[in-house]
């Protein structure tokens, strides 16, 4: 008895699984395929993108400033303060800069899809977008995904810059660096990673893989999630709540096997 | 959709009435004897009378349907053109599961269901989207997209399947809002939020019927509404089939509304269909269940 209800939940989680991955493939080949709802995209880009600017600007020079800040006092025992400008870059564009912004789009934005989606599940209305001949999933999921996988990378790339900025902050007020010695290490760093194809620098790749994905696992997980509430008005917070969590967790382990793909690879 | 002529067609007239000549425009029970003479010629509109032609247009033939338990079993029911089918039960019998059934957002276990006489439990999702087309459905709590405002609401149907310009889409939604008696210009840039809850059922029945679909589907089109609201959402109901010919299928458990409006009543308790006929043949029926039901209506 105890076995069957085990061996019911074990189905359950595979089959939830399964539908998640349907739900991921399809929302994604909707993107090239008619109607597409450009509107709906740009919509989404301003929600995703240019509403979540300014926690990603605080995130990010904050991130810098502090990083600057605890480096130096370790680079200071091996007298090697000048190179606060290389870990600050390396640190922000390979790792910090992806994971904090894809943390905070999955806190602000994944939240609200979930939310948005998961109450309109409650109130009919994605049944009604189905039977008024519409693919929720096209008309609901592949712009939000779009949006993501355009948006999350230039987040990034901003949360990047801006920590790079605020680590120069703490280098010339606190540390005493002129700007253009910081200036020179953060390129020495993105020289000294090597380059793919000649001209794009690896810690580019790093910093750039990652976000595209960790936008596509934020939307989806939210959409996911989202469209199949259950339980009234409680079943979209519980939604929206998972969606934080799931999507959060997902983030910190792909972000390691990214990571290690990459360091194998290039 | 085309509007059938009005005569009755004799080969189906004689039967419902036997010993009466009939009467354009009125449905006459046969009589009764345990009723008294003034109850015996049941007035009823226009919209009650059964259609010349009787062509299937909505069928469900023998559908069952379990998820953790059994929830329909062995229920079977048509729609003709032009009729009004409300199926009735009390709470929780499965009446919305019917119209889920019929918009194919679920498959029946066993059974079949047809729409113009195509079987749609084996289509495709993307067939399944086609055959919705042929259909409008005007939900419980409405499902306005409370994102868009009215007119976008109205329009979206128009947007999504048809080839129209923005002066016809507007001209369109108009009209409709015009039919179901809201005031376009007043309405139209308004927020689903922003109305009552009968203005919003009435922009759903707009939305519902703004691609001029052939089947209209009303999932309780007058819970939780004022008696008099109701009786205004249960006259535009009339007026849809009455005006524009349209099949309709209404699930309710509002019994007054449902035997103004419906040409035939589909009883479901129990998982099944307890009676499938008339309203009118229904308060004969000597059943305590269906009495207890009807509760005197």
């Amino acid at each position: 008895m105890r076995l069957s209800g085990f061996n019911d939940a074990a189905k359950q989680k595979v089959f939830s699984l399964q539908e998640y991955f349907v739900l991921s493939a399809k929302s994604i080949g909707f993107i090239f395929r008619r109607p597409f709802y450009t509107q709906d995209v740009v919509q989404q880009m301003d929600a995703i993108g240019v509403q979540s600017l300014t926690i990603i600007l605080l995130t990010g020079f904050f991130t810098g400033m502090v990083l600057a800040l605890q480096t130096s006092v370790q680079l200071a025992t091996f007298g090697a303060t000048m190179y606060v400008g290389r870990l600050v870059t390396a640190t922000m564009i390979r790792e910090l800069g992806p994971v904090l912004a894809g943390l905070m789009v999955a806190g602000r934005v994944g939240s609200g899809i979930a939310a948005q989606l998961g109450s309109m599940r409650v109130t009919e209305q994605i049944d009604a977008l189905n039977t008024l001949g519409t693919d929720p999933i096209k008309k609901l999921v592949t712009p939000r995904v779009l949006a993501a996988l355009i948006m999350v990378p230039v987040l990034t790339i901003i949360a990047d810059v801006a920590g790079i900025f605020g680590g120069n902050v703490i280098a010339s007020t606190y540390l005493g660096l002129p700007p253009s010695l910081y200036w020179r290490t953060v390129w020495e760093q993105i020289a000294s990673g090597g380059f793919t194809l000649r001209y794009i620098p690896v810690d580019f790749v790093h910093g750039l893989v990652k976000p595209f994905v960790f936008g596509a696992i934020i939307v989806t997980v939210a959409c996911y999630l989202g469209l199949n509430t259950k339980g009234g008005t409680e079943g979209v917070g519980v939604s929206t709540t998972r969606t934080v969590v799931v999507s959060s967790i997902m983030i910190l382990i792909i972000d390691y096997f990214i990571t290690q793909i990459l360091l194998a690879v290039l | 959709m085309s509007e059938k002529p009005s005569e009755p067609d004799p080969s189906i007239v004689p039967e419902i009435l036997p010993d009466e000549e009939p009467v354009t425009g009125k449905v006459v029970r046969p009589p009764d004897e345990n009723l008294g003479d003034d109850r015996r010629k049941l007035e009823r509109g226009p919209a009650q009378k059964p259609h010349p032609e009787a062509t299937p247009v909505v069928q469900v033939e023998n559908v069952s349907l379990a998820f953790d338990e059994p929830i329909l079993e062995d229920v079977s029911f048509q729609a003709n053109e032009g009729e009004t089918v409300v199926v009735v039960g009390e709470s929780g019998t499965g009446k919305s599961t019917i119209l889920k059934l019929l918009l194919r957002l679920l498959v029946p276990d066993k059974g079949a269901v047809l729409v113009d006489g195509q079987d749609i439990v084996d289509l495709s999702f993307n067939e399944a989207l086609k055959v919705r087309q042929k259909m409008g459905m005007v939900f419980q709590s409405a499902a306005l997209f409370d994102s868009l405002t009215v007119f976008e609401n109205v329009a979206y149907p128009l947007r999504e399947h048809t080839e129209l310009n923005e002066e016809e889409i507007e001209a369109r939604v108009r009209e409709k809002l015009e039919f179901v008696d809201l005031e376009p210009d007043k309405v139209m840039s308004q927020m689903p939020a922003e109305l009552s809850g009968g203005m919003r059922k009435r922009v759903g029945i707009a939305r519902g019927m703004a691609n001029n679909p052939e089947i209209m589907l009303y999932d309780e089109p007058t819970s939780g509404l004022d008696p008099l609201t109701t009786a205004t959402i249960t006259h535009l109901i009339m007026k849809l089939q009455k005006e524009l010919s349209v099949t309709s299928i209404v699930v309710s458990h509002d019994i007054r509304s449902s035997f103004r409006m419906g040409t035939k009543i589909a009883l479901l308790a129990d998982r099944r269909i307890a009676y499938f006929g008339t309203p009118e043949d229904m308060r004969k029926q000597d059943d305590e269940y269906i009495g207890r039901f009807l509760g005197g209506y």
